[in-house]
């Protein structure tokens, strides 16, 4: 309860009836490096910071994004009433505790968990597949350790195998918890890693293999299968028994409901742990993954802890302690409300989508769809033209319309390609994506057409006294006539340098790409 | 878009809810149901499920905001759908989020100009913070150490024992050793003197917390300061200090603007703080200032272009909800310190009527201390009959959750009840909860004792003694379902089981 509204009488009754847009509140500028010392009424700071976010972009139209931007009226109206929940008190909200650990048995349950039936899963909810992920490596990482101890050998050289396609996550884990990144390179046409090459990089000191289901950047499947089967080849020679995590992020729930089929998962006997994000296409807010691991072994137990709650034994495994509780009753109002059906539906449609626009684009005939037809709902593409900056203009040209198509250069070896990336999510309809192809079009012709940009002209201004008029001042003083010094202006066109904006991508994974 | 209503009889759309079929079907907990239902239906059931959790604001465990106001509820929906991290599509919101941390390092007295932008990023929570300000700590010794050619792969870290939980997973997750100072009776924060003593060269730096979990103390990091820079002059090492004012960091510069905890101590170098404790907005959000540059080293910082400038980035989780972050921001520029300090001021004074009310009964001591975080710590003067987690439990039926704990070691065998004034705890929520109180004890005096006479004294004479109030407690119920005399080896039993769940920090006291 806020007691504290001092303000003057005066100024409690005009503020009281003026509209916020004629107080004084709206002449003031915004405090940006110290706190402010008084109050204000509620409805101008509410007014006042509602109108500085209209500057952000429309979250719906952030064709950059996989995370959801769209959840039913009545999820919101369930999210906001747990939003003063804090999720970690489980003694105090058994039941939203109930509700993650139902979400982790029916998710470990897609994800074909080898359980007993009505068997508890061991997994968890977090804050995102970032954090899943740190879990999940923290696991292996640990596990080896204690083998390697076990075995008498060194254990302080742990590293990763990776494509270089892998999402900026895996190189915070490397570089946080002290773990070398071995990426293999991407080359041209394969933009994903290459389960041969992976397997050939794996040495005594490999914490894991990990696997992307759903690429980033192009939204293609990592074969896992074939992944398997070499390493499993590989750890029978050498008795390194190297474990495979598959980050399935964007994918983990898409592949299960339109290519059940795909042997990717737990069905996998090297595959020990999965990583999915409820905000993706779980299609929950941002702000909840989920990572599963096969069995107990899979999780060392110095790393759990336990909490008592209720006189039960609660184990916790995550990096955040507090955080609200309302994605995690989003996600499971979204299992109950959708069901198998449901997201059967929703991908479907996604990807039909996703096909009408790639068609779209080829019928513009200047794209090349780098995106493969199986995999993600995205689409992919870069230009025919091997100019680089195009995709960039295209980009910022799509911005106009208020579209945000970002535009990115690959990782290594194929730095040269840029391409144009769009994720098709649950609420971008037919309407839109038709709508998205007009502005295309309508961009690119813009783009042919100002080859030249803004010309730059120069003007130089030259002012002269003539000496007649100094003769003239001398002999009509007295009349006061007002003499202008000639002027001539004299202006050339220059040669306009073309003003590429460059986007610097420096060492590493920088852009955030989602 | 959500074009999936695949129901399958129409005319369920037309029924009541409570006469549909879904509210005959047992819910979903292993696998995803294979239909779709509808939406209010599914409402409903998610909705009602719901109910049986705790009420939050009669939560009187927790530190964490359960009320704000409708305004930002408001703005907060409006937000949810915007993921935090794309600061390329959504740049005020990583605006306001710059201008939340250089209020926030002001505040805490930072070095910073004007004008100048600080070092700090806004967090999941403190726990995440602190994970940071840690990893910064471990990054730096290990530099300086490498630099000097010396062994560097022993970190560690000097605390109290009274430090929450996420310490204890810092540690063990970044593979650093925790030193904890041990409490004693009647003193629970950590002894400057002992923690410096702690302090060697593998230290990578000694935390102090403004406002202790488990009594609201807040620590002397003056003293710690004055003590630890003698000794760097000493050795060398240059241990620097890190304060975890989680809950405290938005209590002190308000109530106590003299105190000298923050930056003004010239070892401090980090600082975190709870946006969602007395930051006043609800669970997800934390901050952590750094005093420089220096302090922050390169290579953890992501760099991330936006907008063609440079946002450097660090942080463990990546997507999140930007509700949070709009909110801190809210509450700044709609309370001002003045609105700040007058709900601050309005907390103590609760906490005050609160206790004196307690005090009256005559039953309870304070453990409490006046300075500090606004809550009331307290344990029953007498606990023979009856303890502290009776009470609490009894409380429970009138919808209060008050929690009980024990403290950490040395002080185990001292067992309080905690109250956590937050801003929305009222005048007359005290008063209520005092007589409540009162019933109470009412209610368990009139009980039969239930530590039964039956226990041979010298076998619980042959047990280590700080378990000992507690075996009354269980072995008393024990006896009550069994009818038998307990053994020696059943109580070891029993008092194994509660050493382990004592020893670790189990207990999430947030």
């Amino acid at each position: 309860m806020v007691l504290s509204v001092v303000q003057t009488p005066e100024e409690i009754s005009s503020s009281a009836i003026s509209s916020v847009f004629a107080s004084r509140y709206v002449q003031d500028p915004l405090p940006r490096y110290r706190m402010p010392e008084n109050t204000i009424p509620k409805e101008v700071a509410y007014q006042i910071i509602h109108d500085e976010l209209q500057l952000d972009g429309n979250p719906r139209l952030n064709l950059a994004s996989f995370v959801t931007t769209w959840m039913e009226p009545e999820c919101d109206k369930l999210m906001i009433e747990s939003m003063n929940k804090n999720y970690v008190d489980m003694d105090e909200y058994p039941i939203t505790t109930e509700l993650q650990n139902r979400c982790v048995n029916i998710i470990a349950n897609l994800l074909n968990a080898p359980l007993a039936s009505n068997k508890q899963a061991i997994g968890v909810g977090t804050v995102g597949s970032s954090e899943a992920i740190m879990l999940a490596g923290l696991a292996f990482k640990k596990k080896w350790q204690n083998k390697r101890k076990a075995e008498g050998k060194p254990f302080d050289k742990p590293n990763i195998v990776t494509g270089a396609n892998v999402q900026v996550c895996w190189e915070k884990f490397a570089r946080y918890f002290e773990v070398e990144l071995k990426e293999v390179k991407l080359s041209e046409g394969y933009y994903v890693m290459d389960p041969k090459k992976a397997v050939e990089m794996v040495d005594e000191n490999t914490i894991c293999v990990a696997a992307i289901l759903g690429s980033t950047l192009t939204g293609e499947f990592e074969d896992v299968k074939l992944l398997n089967d070499l390493l499993a080849e590989k750890n029978k020679r050498t008795g390194w028994d190297t474990p495979i995590h598959v980050d399935a992020a964007s994918g983990g729930f898409v592949a299960p409901f339109i290519y059940p089929e795909l042997e990717w998962d737990f069905r996998l006997p090297l595959v020990k742990s999965i990583n999915v994000s409820g905000h993706k296409y779980g299609l929950v807010y941002a702000g909840i993954g989920w990572v599963i691991w096969r069995s107990n072994e899979d999780l060392p137990e110095e790393l759990v802890f336990h909490i008592n709650y209720l006189g039960t034994d609660q184990p916790t495994f995550t990096l955040n302690f507090s955080k609200g509780s309302s994605q995690i009753v989003a996600q499971y109002y979204q299992f109950l409300r959708m069901g198998f059906e449901g997201y059967k539906r929703v991908i479907r449609n996604c990807m039909e989508n996703a096909k009408l626009l790639v068609d779209g684009l080829k019928q513009t005939g200047r794209f090349d769809i780098i995106s493969k037809e199986r995999g993600l709902p995205l689409v992919a593409f870069g230009f025919k033209d091997t100019n680089k900056s195009l995709a960039f203009e295209l980009s910022k040209a799509l911005r106009h319309h208020g579209w945000i198509v970002p535009a990115y250069t690959m990782p290594a070896n194929v730095e040269h390609m840029a391409v144009l990336r769009v994720v098709v999510r649950e609420d971008l309809g037919r309407q839109l994506v038709e709508k998205l192809v007009s502005h295309i079009n309508g961009a690119l012709l813009e783009l042919d057409e100002t080859t030249d940009i803004v010309p730059k002209i120069s003007f130089t201004v030259e002012v002269k006294s003539s000496d007649e008029d100094q003769h003239h001042e001398s002999r009509h003083d007295h009349e006061g006539s007002l003499h202008l010094p000639t002027t001539s202006i004299h202006w050339k066109q220059d040669k306009h340098d073309r003003i590429q904006k460059k986007v610097h991508i420096s060492g590493g994974k920088t852009k955030g790409v989602c | 878009m959500v074009i999936t209503a695949a129901v399958t009889d129409s005319k369920e759309q037309l029924y009541y809810t409570f006469a549909s079929r879904y509210v005959r079907a047992p819910l979903p907990r292993f696998k995803m149901p294979e239909n779709s239902m509808p939406k209010e239906a599914a409402y409903q059931i998610v909705n009602d499920e719901l109910m049986l959790d705790g009420n939050p604001r009669l939560n009187l465990a927790s530190f964490v905001t359960t009320w704000m106001e409708p305004e930002c509820d408001k703005l907060m929906m409006d937000s949810i759908n915007k993921n935090y991290v794309d600061m390329d599509e959504y740049p005020v919101t990583t605006e306001l989020q710059n201008r939340c941390v250089n209020m926030i390092a002001h505040l805490f007295n930072a070095p910073v100009g004007d004008d100048e932008t600080a070092i700090g990023v806004g967090t999941v929570g403190s726990s995440e913070a602190i994970m940071l300000a840690g990893l910064a700590f471990k990054r730096k010794w290990q530099a300086k150490r490498k630099a000097e050619g010396k062994p560097y792969e022993k970190p560690n870290i000097v605390t109290g024992a009274n430090v929450q939980v996420c310490w204890e997973k810092f540690a063990r997750y970044f593979e650093v050793e925790l030193k904890e100072v041990k409490l004693k009776e009647g003193y629970y924060v950590m002894d400057p003197k002992e923690a410096v003593e702690m302090v060697d060269e593998n230290t990578i730096c000694v935390a102090a917390i403004l406002g202790s979990t488990l009594t609201g103390e807040f620590e002397n990091v003056k003293l710690l300061n004055e003590l630890l820079t003698e000794k760097n002059k000493e050795t060398g090492w240059d241990t620097p200090i890190h304060v975890d004012a989680a809950s405290g960091g938005f209590i002190a510069p308000f109530l106590y603007p003299d105190l000298e905890w923050d930056f003004r101590l010239p070892l401090v170098k980090s600082i975190n703080v709870s946006g969602h404790k007395y930051g006043l907005v609800y669970a997800g959000v934390g901050w952590v200032v750094w005093r420089s540059k220096e302090d922050l080293p390169e290579e953890l910082v992501f760099h991330i272009n936006y907008l063609g400038s440079d946002q450097p980035t660090f942080t463990l989780n990546f997507s999140k909800g930007s509700s949070q972050i709009i909110a801190q921001y809210y509450q700044f520029i709609r309370l001002g310190c003045e609105g700040y300090r007058n709900i601050m001021v309005n907390c103590m004074e609760n906490a005050k009527a609160l206790k004196d009310g307690l005090v009256k009964t005559g039953r309870f001591d304070i453990v409490s201390k006046d300075v500090g975080v606004p809550l009331v710590a307290f344990s029953l003067k007498d606990s023979s009959r009856y303890t502290v987690f009776q009470v609490a439990e009894s409380l429970r039926r009138f919808g209060w959750i008050v929690p009980a704990y024990t403290m950490p070691a040395n002080a185990e065998h001292i067992a309080v009840l905690r109250v956590v004034i937050r801003e929305d705890f009222n005048f007359s929520l005290a008063e209520r909860l005092v007589s409540d109180i009162e019933k109470v004890l009412k209610e368990l005096d009139a009980l039969p004792p239930r530590v039964s006479t039956k226990i041979d004294h010298k076998e619980l004479e042959a047990l280590p003694p700080r378990v000992s109030t507690k075996i009354d407690h269980v072995t008393a119920v024990a006896n009550e379902t069994e009818g038998i005399k307990p053994d020696n080896h059943h109580l070891r039993e029993i008092a194994s089981y509660w050493r382990r769940i004592s020893n670790k920090k189990t207990s999430g006291v947030c």
